[in-house]
């Protein structure tokens, strides 16, 4: 395959994304070469100076692999998903953001116009005294202007086009992107079977805590702190020293880079296998560390303490779908929520 | 289904050793009380995960009633607080997905307080009547797929409106 022979076809594209997949995907540092050896990337906008025109010349499934990171936030987003999806054999949700809506679509807790009023009218930091706010379409002299038109709800890839595999995680670990990567490689030249369609790949099938070392007791908080608040005590769980840690309901695979060094894990790796909603999984996992007192107590008293304890846990919604809102078994809020 | 025939769908999740019972003693007792829920028996309130509760709200129930024994009374020892301690953190969530405090209730009901849970069930059907429909499939799922607007101002909250 190396050398004269015709390349595999690798592409990777950015929908609503803050371009840190694609940053992971260059850590995997010198072993980029070994990638381009065995692939042609046709398609990368961040990296190579191909047109979506290119895109659309290309013959249906000509790309072999195709990495898809971001959610699908407005027209453009869906109409690249399509085109790429018809244009590759194998489709795959790269991150957090394809995979579950990420953090893009904590939007689906507001509404459109709450968000063009902060982003465009409110924000401290602009000045736009005639009001002025994006519209799809625009009449100038030379015609008519169009710009991509924003979806009211943040949705994951597979919500738009069918998928094959996922790889989780914001970003995803570059050592995790080059394990599968190679799997792929070594799949393609030997012509082995692929994984089963809509696997999970790159990550493991335990919870983070599994891989964590910092050390369990079983206790129970009364209540919780965030993260300015203390300086956790360094070797011990820190969801049993009141500091948010989604854990145990999220895959592992990241080797549980953030408790090892003090923050709490923030769920990027999506949910375990079986689990449909990340976040509720998340509510019971923190409940169970809550602390009710003595059994024995006054029911008053028992409410008393696990109110107390809640009151310290700021924006439960953002905080157990923080990526993986357009994934969850409700997907958004509506009327607006609450506010 | 227009709103004066519009009559709340609740799942009520009802535990084994009690709130079953009380729902037993209320058919036994031959109470009169509201037809709306929907009994599902689980062993303990305590197995009610959250999953459940989102799961039936998106796959249209009006409303969630959870019922299990008297804290202090659970068969499993601590199964009903460890129901109070989740039910009381979903509720503070739904409330940020604009699901309303009356669309989730947990009541306790030993074996013998029929009457007491016939009654919260007329209550909670009485209040959801009240709210009207929640249809979660209808006005917020299906209604993803909205059409692109042709101008910005036409963008207010397509999502979680009336269905015409």
């Amino acid at each position: 395959m190396i050398g004269g022979e015709q390349k595999f076809k690798l592409a990777m594209y950015w929908a609503a994304s803050c371009g840190g997949c694609e940053i992971s995907v260059l850590n995997i540092g010198e072993r980029l070469l070994e990638v381009d050896a065995f692939f042609d990337i046709v398609f990368w906008p961040v990296a190579f100076d191909f047109k979506y025109s290119d895109l659309r010349a290309y013959p249906d499934g000509y790309i072999d692999l195709c990495l898809f990171n971001g959610a699908i936030v407005n027209s453009e987003n869906e109409e690249i998903a399509h085109l790429l999806r018809q244009k590759s054999k194998l489709m795959v949700a790269f991150g957090s953001c394809a995979s579950a809506g990420g953090i893009p679509a904590l939007a689906n807790l507001t509404t459109p116009s709450a968000i063009f009023q902060t982003v465009y009218l409110n924000n401290p930091s602009i000045d736009n005294p005639d009001q002025t706010l994006p519209e799809p379409t625009y009449p100038v002299q030379e015609g008519e202007l169009h710009i991509p038109t924003f979806y009211p709800t943040v949705k994951k890839l597979e919500q738009v086009v069918e998928i094959d595999y996922v790889i989780p995680g914001c970003p995803p670990e570059a050592d995790q992107i080059w394990q599968v990567l190679q799997s792929v490689i070594s799949i393609l030249q030997n012509g082995m079977p692929l994984p089963p369609k809509g696997a999970v790949l790159g990550a493991t099938d335990t919870a983070v805590c599994k891989e964590c070392v910092l050390e369990k007791h079983e206790k129970q908080i009364a209540r919780f702190y965030r993260p300015y608040e203390i300086v956790p005590e360094p070797g011990l769980c820190l969801l049993e020293q009141g500091l948010l840690c989604l854990g145990p309901a999220t895959r592992g695979g990241c080797g549980a880079l953030c408790p090892k060094v003090g923050i709490g894990c923030r769920g990027c790796y999506g949910p375990l296998d079986g689990v449909e909603d990340q976040g509720a999984r998340i509510l019971a996992a923190l409940s169970s560390v809550i602390s009710a007192g003595d059994p024995k107590d006054e029911e008053q008293e028992i409410e008393r303490k696990i109110d107390a304890a809640i009151d310290t846990l700021i924006d439960p919604a953002g905080t157990f779908y923080r990526f993986g809102m357009a994934g969850s078994l409700l997907i958004r809020a509506r009327n607006g929520g609450s506010r | 289904m227009s709103e004066s025939t519009y009559e709340p769908i609740i799942i009520g999740f009802l535990c084994n050793w009690c709130s079953y019972r009380a729902a037993d003693l209320a058919g036994t007792a031959r109470l009169h009380y509201s037809i709306n829920m929907r009994p599902i028996r689980v062993m303990c309130s305590g197995r009610v995960e959250p999953d459940l509760v989102l799961a039936a709200l998106r796959n249209g129930a009006d409303g969630v009633l959870i019922a299990g024994c008297h804290p202090g009374e659970c068969h499993y020892l601590e199964g009903n607080l460890k129901t109070l301690r989740r039910y009381k953190l979903l509720k503070r969530m739904l409330a940020q997905f604009g699901i309303e405090q009356e669309r989730v209730q947990l009541v306790w009901a030993s074996a013998s307080e029929g009457s007491a849970l016939a009654n919260a069930i007329d209550r909670m059907t009485q209040e959801l009547r009240q709210l009207g429909p929640l249809r979660w499939q209808e006005t917020v799922i299906q209604r993803m797929d909205f059409q692109p607007a042709q101008r910005v101002e036409a963008i207010s909250d397509p999502v979680g409106e009336e269905v015409p």
